[in-house]
């Protein structure tokens, strides 16, 4: 019953530190132009903007939106704001989507972002709170049992997560916006740089960046403005779980094999690893693309891990099934945005548009993100072919 | 650019906020100021949350029944930290633990200490080292940290299932 | 596209300060009225949830993460969330409907306003570089909009009052508000100015409190067996964030939402308005194109009780519950956000 609709437009920022040379607008103008350059469109031909970030503690203004309208050319237009802790990338996107697919719009204009170096993100995740016990040192510092109990039961190698975060780095050095550049890194340089939570190390940890990312999403009749091909909107999924309940996989969460299982339902996928060509998954601790392998039905639980190390997510060991061939969430991470460049980049696999990233001949790809306590998930997949 | 243009402002902000725990979180506070750690069990499927914020998460129904819980407790994982936290003067490395406290299913966040660090793993049993009673307050503080003790470790498949009685010779 | 139809609403009393009470105690009765309205048993039991919050109300990163212990999803749940009112989670709920993916919606909105000085939390929703420096409040911005509005001969202190007079009459018949109370204009115009030109009852009190709705198909509606109103038409505009470019004495966004809501294709019974200022429900009712014969905040509207982040969908249940009871036939519910009615949302309702 939903409308067809496919992206026709990605733009992103480059990623680093530091973005000292635009404003938070000025990040998020960038993208958004970037985005209708590709589309072949101006912001007139607009008609409604939805835009998302992670907790407007990050930078300190309150529902941004009020704020961001008139660079995002969104006066006079629907304007709407989602926020679902770290996949509001990938959630902003699903609701950009449902403006066209529901037929109440044909060009929508979506734009996530996050400019870290105009806040404090680990404060503002830290905010000692009265009452409770103050031992919040960040992301990783929630994260860092889970993937320790990963290990436990996986018995995988120590070494998966350098794995992974070597590969991910290789991928991140094909790609001119990516935040981190390092064509040269070896597994002992992962290896030897410093814990900060262990079993997590530093190069095994996601950057903070700035960064914005934007796309044009467009109903079936409008798809013809771009000069790349259109990328089919096959399927979108979200779901969520409480952060801690009394029996809860943490490991392996059933809100995210739920999701999966709904989009590939929609998509018509009953073995993801051999039908889709490519996937853009969230992985901000490199142990978690093991761990998401398992959960996402890539491989059988406990044995995520042997992708990895068997080179099969990999570009540059020639993998049947590469993950993150951006350089994903360890190569640049605008928390905000990090989910929809997951998504962004999917489609550009599937218009041929990736570049020295791309994975040859791709068709159908992935784009996943999650967030919270690994409790909120969305996901969608791409087609260059039509449904 | 020239090398005089303005590329970021200081505004600093600050606002004042009057917080509240929460009905549920109040009366846990009160009993630790006494000394004791207690949860809630929902009245749908009879699980024991620490600490209680008034509803059941899994079921999203209130809870009110409450329930005294031992200080004794089992490490469900745990990461050792090698960075300070903001605003916390604890002398990295540390090593925060998700635990379980005996007559809970659901484990909180706390400091282990007085061990080994390369010898801590999971299943293993600890109970509460707490500050002097005189320094007690509306705090999780008032548990200076949580110790290793001399019990047999549960299997995985146990933790979070013990009742408050606990583990080992008498259970 | 596929109908709408409103099935249940409920809101918390507006209280000035809901004491000890979290998001989830907060949360939770509001969630149980509207279950036991349609006799469901919890989130389960719709297809799609989606609520409203701001995090710098409460002053904590990621209140809504809380609130979702309050909706029973175990087994995982379709969920999302807009750091904007809740009328604007109506707004996306809607969509998910429009396209099929869901034949049935819970909406929520919550706040707990007291444990921060809100006008002064509000100020930092401005411009980063230029505005928010300056600590410009909420209050003082309506107040340079009514001074504008006086200044022009667009209303008198008079008008302002009658519109505060009558919210609070209509309050009387409404166990939620937080003001009610018969009070004249003389008596209104004789207190003091507070932010000139306004006086502290032109401006809505702060509350804390919930209300949550659930929406579905007309087809799934009728299944339940529950009287229902249609939203026949929903559209919301954002202007200029630059109040220098804005002709403040006007809504331009509300006129484009009405129009596109299809406000004018049909006789308006009643109206409830999101204007936290009594000058802006003036402005507003004359962009709205409102008459004599349209009961305007019969609540009592926000001047009587504000749960910021859950007034706009209050506002579509007024109107719901108005059509369901009987008292009108077509309605029209708005929900405001920004400075200075920046951002508009319009709804029309219309009995089954």
């Amino acid at each position: 019953m939903a409308q067809l609709a496919a992206v026709i437009g990605t733009g992103q920022t480059k990623y680093k530190t530091k973005r000292g040379d635009v404003s938070i607008a000025g990040l998020l103008r960038e993208a958004a132009v970037a985005a209708l350059e590709d589309a072949g469109l101006g912001f007139d031909d607009i008609d409604a903007v939805v835009i998302g970030k992670a907790p407007d503690m990050f930078e300190g203004v309150v529902m941004p939106e009020c704020y961001l309208s008139d660079a995002l050319g969104a006066n006079g237009k629907p304007m709407l704001r989602v926020h679902t802790a770290g996949s509001v990338g990938g959630s902003t996107a699903l609701v950009a989507a449902s403006h066209v697919q529901s037929g109440t719009f044909r060009r929508v204009l979506t734009v996530t972002f996050e400019k870290q170096s105009e806040s404090n993100a680990m404060w503002a995740l830290s905010t000692p709170q009265p009452f409770s016990v103050h031992l919040n040192a960040g992301a990783g510092g929630y994260f860092a049992p889970i993937i320790r109990e990963y290990m436990r039961r996986s018995k995988a190698p120590y070494d998966v997560g350098i794995k992974v975060a070597v590969k991910d780095r290789l991928h991140g050095a094909r790609n001119p916006l990516a935040h981190l550049h390092k064509p040269d890194i070896t597994m002992a340089e992962v290896e030897e740089s410093m814990m900060l939570w262990d079993p997590i190390r530093l190069l095994e940890a996601c950057p903070s960046s700035d960064g914005a990312c934007a796309m044009v999403i467009a109903a079936e009749d409008a798809v013809d403005s771009s000069a790349k091909p259109p990328a089919w909107i096959r399927g979108g999924a979200m779901r969520s779980e409480p952060t801690l309940y009394a029996g809860r996989d943490e490991v392996n969460p059933r809100a995210g094999r739920d999701c999966a299982a709904d989009v590939y339902r929609q998509a018509g996928i009953s073995d993801p690893r051999r039908q889709l060509n490519c996937a853009e998954i969230y992985v901000p601790f490199s142990w978690y693309e093991p761990m998401w392998l398992e959960n996402l039905g890539f491989a059988e639980e406990g044995q995520g891990w042997r992708l990895t190390m068997d080179g099969a997510t990999s570009l540059d060991e020639g993998g049947d099934i590469p993950w993150n061939p951006s350089g994903g969430v360890l190569s640049s991470n605008p928390i905000g945005a990090s989910g929809m460049i997951r998504f962004a980049e999917a489609a550009r696999q599937v218009r041929g548009d990736a570049g020295a990233h791309q994975v040859a001949g791709a068709k159908l790809a992935m784009g996943h993100a999650y967030g919270g306590g690994a409790q909120f998930f969305a996901m969608w997949i791409v087609g260059a072919d039509k449904p | 650019m020239s090398d005089d243009a303005v590329t970021g402002i200081e505004a600093p902000i600050y606002l004042q906020y009057q917080f509240t725990a929460g009905r549920a979180p109040a009366r846990f506070l009160q009993r630790l100021k006494a000394g004791q750690l207690t949860g809630q069990r929902c009245p749908g499927c009879s699980q024991v949350y620490i600490p209680p914020r008034g509803a059941c998460p899994a079921c999203g129904i209130a809870t009110e029944e409450e329930v005294v819980l031992s200080d004794k407790a089992t490490v469900q994982s745990f990461t050792i930290v090698y960075i300070p936290i903001p605003g916390n003067p604890i002398e990295p490395p540390y090593i925060v633990a998700n635990l379980v406290p005996d007559g809970a299913n659901i484990s909180f966040i706390h400091l282990l200490s007085d061990c080994v660090n390369d010898e801590v793993h999971i299943g293993q049993r600890v109970r509460a080292v707490w500050k002097d009673a005189s320094e007690w307050d509306y705090s999780m503080d008032n548990i200076q940290y949580f110790k290793p003790i001399d019990e047999p470790d549960v299997p995985v498949a146990q933790i979070g299932k013990l009742p408050v009685s606990g583990w080992g010779a008498g259970a | 596209m596929r109908d709408i139809a409103v099935v249940a609403y409920h809101q918390s009393d507006c209280l000035a300060s809901a004491g000890a009470s979290n998001e989830v105690e907060l949360i939770m009765p509001v969630l149980r009225q509207v279950f036991d309205q349609v006799g469901l048993h919890n989130a389960q039991d719709v297809d799609f949830v989606c609520s409203g919050s701001c995090d710098y109300l409460q002053g904590a990163a990621f209140a809504f993460v809380a609130g979702v212990d309050a909706l029973g999803a175990v087994p995982p749940i379709r969920e999302s969330h807009v750091e904007m009112d809740a009328a604007w989670a109506l707004y996306e709920s809607i969509l998910k409907i429009r396209m099929g993916h869901a034949d049935s919606a819970l909406i929520y909105g919550f706040a707990k306003s007291s444990p921060g000085e809100l006008p002064i939390v509000l100020s930092q929703q401005l411009d980063p570089y230029y505005l928010a420096p300056l600590w410009v409040d909420t209050v003082s911005l309506a107040a340079l909009q009514a001074r504008l509005m006086l200044d022009k001969g667009a209303i008198t202190e008079a008008d302002m009052a009658a519109v505060v007079a009558r919210s609070r009459r209509n309050a009387l018949g409404n166990p939620r508000a937080q003001l009610a109370g018969e009070v004249s204009v003389e008596e209104l115009l004789a207190e003091e100015t507070y932010v000139s030109p306004l006086r502290r009852h032109d401006c809505c009190p702060v509350s804390d409190g919930a209300a949550a709705m659930i929406i579905a198909t007309v087809e799934q509606a009728e299944r339940w067996g529950k009287p229902y109103a249609r939203i026949t038409g929903i559209d919301h505009r954002i202007e200029s964030h630059n109040l220098g470019l804005r002709d403040l004495c006007d809504s331009v966004s509300t006129r484009r939402a009405a129009a596109a809501a299809g406000v004018a294709d049909g006789a308006v019974d009643v109206a409830e308005l999101y204007a936290p200022f009594s000058h802006q429900e003036i402005i507003l009712s004359r962009a709205l194109a409102l008459g004599e014969s349209t009961a305007i905040n019969p609540s009592g509207g926000v001047l009587a009780g504000n749960l910021m982040m859950a007034s706009g969908l209050s506002r579509v249940g007024e109107v719901f519950r108005r059509i369901v009871e009987g008292e009108a036939g077509r309605g029209v519910a708005h929900a405001t956000s920004g400075p200075c009615l920046q951002h508009n949302l319009v709804a029309v309702l219309e009995a089954a």
